[in-house]
């Protein structure tokens, strides 16, 4: 009886294995919204500060556990997924797979549009996901309702339009045509004629900055302002033509990728790329980045697609055998690739960075991807090809709850106007395009280096002398193996070793001359201690 | 194979009905908002010059005086009344809603220089230069009174004389004594006709009493001879007094920490005082270039209100060395006196220039009814301010405040003399035997004494 009592008690004191382990999960998303660690309030000597310093950050803390807990319990939808048993393989299903599992809602979202004239079609989404742009390579533009699939406006600009892209909302896009790039409304109505930029290659909007970026057919890149039409900047890359650009949504920063395998990075504030990057020994194909900012994909010509991180600039991972002619990256960190009919996604299933087929998807023989893009908010992704476009369900691949003040696709006319207003009011200077934005709205360190002190410095010394010391010499010759000669050849070593920290030798005799001066100033009162003689 | 993908039907995100409210979701995932840290670096900035925008402190003028305003008095009972006396004995009680008189109280003959009212806010007590002290009943405040802009004269219930001017007045909290201030402090009990009680010290006369709100017979005065007293009217003389170096005009105590009062001093500071503790100043606020006239607290006690002879209005934060704000305008004149309304939402100034001066006590504060809305707003931007107080370009924006030329060359000036006066100090210290020279910190240079 006693012992089984005893155990009660311990059963009551150790929580059930499921609380642990939702415990665990809380304390994993409570680290996500903390968006770092705290300051280090130990070294502050203002206690008032302190103490302020302090409650705030309990603040955060309490604050960072809500959310968490918000996100654990009270949002509505939770991610798609794609689960096998036993030996099937996810890269195996295919598409009529999935159309016979999913609800019929999902299922509509797979279709392929045939469009034999104009392709092939470029794609853009806006940033909820409910409109889709279109514009084929010859002169095609479209605007869908992805919703209810309803054609808004269909025209036809009868030049060549090599990219099209949406700005801040579905009422205005982008296209870029023959000549120049033009701004137009939802209704197809022609805004303005964008002449200075030439022939543009690349058009990208920088959402949070207003900005339109593009890199023209010499390899010029512009930042045009679209509230007032500011050229803010026009940068030559001085790196040839290309026509692969990709913004990271991070930090706003613009990266190109060029013919000879370099990635420059840009911001509208410098003449000078922020980062060049070796990626690919020949031409690259294309550049995609993580939505949180931290991952880059690239692909070259030499059939081999690479991804980097962008914290160290160094690549973590190379996935060799396809040329991938276009890549882009889902928000929940999918990756997909697109090469002749041929769409592959990759995953990364461990979340430790190592990506690995995920599904893949073949086309009609002879279709060309042009371009890929995966829906935001959906488990669907866009294939825009020289037949039209296509539509395919990737589960996993979109965030599935939204945020109705962030982007929302059952947005109102009303709501939609009123955001637009803050987006105004919240649009960022050019400025605040750099690689690290954490560092805006905080303080800039001292700049003073930390010295080694002298004890580092002396240990130092002791360790390269003993290194000189313990050398082997080598037996030598025709007299020079004398122990004279052997002595006379280590004493060198050392002295050599000695040497190399001159600023020790310095600081002995400065410090000994100073305290000489010291003694001096000591004794004499305060007055005339401006006086003493400095050696 | 398990699959699930995510379908969103219209009618779960969508409202139901066109009366219903828009459905609203939210994720706070950092990753859905990009350089969300710009953004409201770019918020604060925002809401730093929307400040600076919508500050209009100034609500309007009440004239109707034809001299210069003496003495004010908060009326305790009701919100909206004040009473003013000005230099040629003229009292007045104010509608501040409609900026009207209400009502006038003839009678003195010469300057008014005290006024205070009963706590229960039905006697109204004046002094002045003519040794007169007069017990007013006031009138009741009705609907009709507020419309009608005729003006009604009243009678005094009672005239005491007294030998001497009178300076200064003021009401017990609770109780129904009061103590005027002049040749010497006399307390009165509003039913008789000599005072109960007086107290003298030295040749020189009082200047301002203030009864303190927490302990009803502690009151502190000022006096002539550059003495603050604190008296407990239970004993016979002063219980402790500070000997400064130059002349209090006036004393406020603050509400919320009984004990602490806060003294107006002719040099331009003012000096908040523990009123157990008095060898030196709890804090000296600094920013007035010339005396200061008057002070009053904040009913929440965290701030107070001054007028100075410098023709400035300036509110401080009680524990703060600086001001948080400066109301001037070209037409005010030197200012006497200042009051806080009861609700901490306005300041009440009298100037030289015959004028009462209504102002915002927070500059940009949004008045009238607050939608929820606008209150979420009000307060988000408040914090994200001040959250980012501390950088340099909202900082700037924040603390700016444009300075009539005379006082900003006054601070200029006082600012090269202050520098030269240290750097004086410090070669003097320098060139002494080490100990000989103490550089007196700034909290006790003004005080000479402190006499239990």
């Amino acid at each position: 009886m006693e012992v089984a009592l005893e155990d009660n008690n311990l059963m009551e004191k150790v929580l059930p294995p499921d609380e642990q382990e939702i415990d665990v999960e809380l304390e994993a998303k409570e680290k996500k919204y903390l968006r770092g660690e705290g300051a280090n309030l130990e070294s502050l000597k203002d206690k008032k500060l302190k103490t302020q310093l302090a409650s705030r950050e309990k603040l955060y803390g309490k604050s960072a556990k809500a959310a968490a807990k918000i996100e654990k319990w009270l949002l509505p939808a939770s991610a798609g997924y794609l689960e096998t048993d036993g030996l099937e393989k996810t890269w195996r299903i295919k598409q009529t797979d999935i159309a016979k599992e999913v609800d019929l809602l999902s299922s509509k979202n797979q279709y392929d549009i045939v469009l034999p004239d104009f392709g092939p079609y470029k794609l853009d989404f806006t940033a909820s996901g409910r409109h889709m742009l279109a514009g084929g390579r010859k002169g095609h533009l479209a605007l869908v309702d992805m919703m209810n699939m309803n054609l808004i406006k269909e025209i036809h600009v009868r030049e060549t339009v090599r990219d099209v892209a949406f700005l801040h909302n579905d009422q205005f896009f982008a296209a870029a045509q023959k000549k120049y790039s033009y701004i137009y409304a939802r209704d197809g109505t022609e805004l303005h004629c964008l002449k200075e930029r030439g022939p543009v290659a690349r058009l990208r909007f920088l959402k949070n900055h207003f900005l339109l970026a593009s890199v023209n057919k010499i390899g010029q890149l512009h930042y045009q302002d679209v509230t007032y039409g500011d050229m803010v900047a026009s940068i030559r890359t001085g790196k040839g033509r290309t026509d692969v650009m990709e913004v990271n949504p991070y930090n706003g920063v613009v990266a190109l990728g060029h013919s000879g395998g370099t990635v420059t990075m840009w911001k509208p504030t410098s003449q000078a790329p922020l980062v060049q990057m070796q990626c690919h020994p020949g031409p690259v194909s294309s550049v995609a980045f993580h939505p949180n900012g931290h991952l880059m994909a690239t692909s070259g010509k030499e059939r081999k697609v690479k991804i980097w991180d962008l914290r160290k600039f160094e690549e973590v991972q190379t996935i060799h055998g396809f040329h991938a002619k276009t890549l882009s990256f889902s928000q929940k960190g999918l990756l997909a690739a697109g090469t002749g009919s041929f769409v592959q996604v990759l995953g990364d299933s461990s979340g430790g960075g190592g990506y690995s087929r995920y599904m893949s998807h073949s086309m009609v023989k002879g279709y060309q991807v042009e371009k890929v893009m995966f829906r935001p908010y959906e488990d669907v992704l866009g294939i825009g090809h020289s037949m039209g476009w296509s539509s395919v369900l990737i589960p996993g691949s979109g965030e599935p709850n939204f945020d109705s003040w962030v982007a929302n696709p059952f947005e109102t006319s009303k709501q939609r106007r009123e955001k637009e207003v803050h987006l105004l009011l919240d649009k960022l200077p050019p400025e605040t395009i750099m690689l690290d934005p954490s560092k805006i709205g905080a303080m800039r360190p001292s700049r003073r280096k930390e010295k080694p002190t002298r004890g580092e410095i002396e240990a130092e010394k002791e360790v390269a002398i003993e290194a000189a010391k313990s050398v082997e010499m080598k037996k030598k010759t025709k007299g020079r193996n004398k122990p004279s000669k052997r002595t006379k050849k280590k004493k060198e070593l050392v002295e050599n070793a000695k040497k190399t920290f001159p600023e020790l030798e310095e600081k002995n005799i400065a410090g000994k001359k100073r305290r000489i001066g010291e003694d001096a100033a000591a004794e004499l009162p305060t007055s005339l201690k401006r006086f003493a003689r400095k050696n | 194979m398990r699959i699930k993908t995510i379908s969103r039907s219209v009618d779960e995100f969508t409202r139901e009905r066109s009366q219903d409210l828009q459905r609203v979701f939210h994720n706070f995932d950092p990753s859905l908002r990009p350089m969300e840290k710009a953004v409201e670096y770019q918020r604060a900035l925002t809401a730093a010059k929307l400040e600076k925008i919508f500050a209009r402190p100034f609500v309007g003028a009440m004239d109707g005086h034809r001299d210069g305003i003496s003495c004010m008095a908060k009326n305790p009972n009701y919100l909206k009344g004040i009473f003013s006396a000005s230099m040629d004995g003229d009292i007045r009680l104010w509608d501040i809603a409609t900026r009207r008189t209400v009502c006038q109280f003839p009678g003195h003959r010469g300057a008014v220089r005290g006024l205070t009212v009963s706590t229960d806010g039905n006697v109204l007590v004046s002094c002045g230069t003519d040794c007169n002290v007069r017990l007013w009943s006031v009138p009741r405040p009705s609907l009709e009174d507020s419309d009608l802009s005729s003006e009604k004269s009243i009678e005094p219930s009672a005239v005491y004389t007294c030998k001497n001017a009178l300076l200064a007045v003021d009401h017990q909290f609770e109780g129904d004594l009061f103590a005027t201030a002049g040749a010497q402090l006399d307390i009165w009990n509003h039913n008789r006709s000599q005072p109960v009680q007086s107290f003298t010290s030295g040749s020189h006369s009082v200047i301002s009493v203030r009864f303190n709100p927490g302990e009803p017979d502690i009151l502190a005065t000022s006096s002539g001879d550059n003495h603050i007293s604190i008296y407990d009217i239970r004993m016979s003389s002063a219980a402790r007094k500070i000997l400064m170096r130059t002349k209090t005009n006036s004393i406020a105590w603050n509400p919320m920490e009984p004990m602490n009062f806060t003294a107006a001093n002719e040099d331009g500071n003012c000096y908040s005082f523990d009123g157990r503790k008095n060898e030196e100043a709890k804090c000296v606020h600094k920013d007035h270039v010339s005396a200061v006239m008057d002070i009053d607290f904040s009913p929440t006690g965290r701030e107070f209100v001054t007028g100075s002879y410098d023709r400035s209005v300036r509110i401080f934060p009680y524990n703060g060395g600086h001001s948080r704000e400066i109301y001037h305008t070209k037409r005010m004149q030197r200012v006497f006196c200042v009051k806080y309304s009861s609700d901490a939402t306005y300041v009440i100034s009298g100037s030289d220039d015959t004028n009462l001066r209504l102002w915002k006590a927070k500059a940009s504060e949004q008045l009238g009814v607050i939608l929820p809305r606008e209150q979420k707003k009000h307060e988000y931007n408040e914090a994200v301010k001040n959250r980012y107080k501390h950088l340099p370009e909202i900082k700037r924006i924040v603390r700016h405040r444009h300075l009539p030329k005379p006082i900003y060359k006054a601070k200029a000036e006082s600012r090269a003399m202050n520098d030269a006066k240290r750097r004086k100090d410090e070669r003097r210290k320098a060139h002494s035997a080490q100990g000989t020279v103490v550089t007196e910190s700034h909290r006790t240079r003004r005080i000479i004494k402190e006499v239990e």
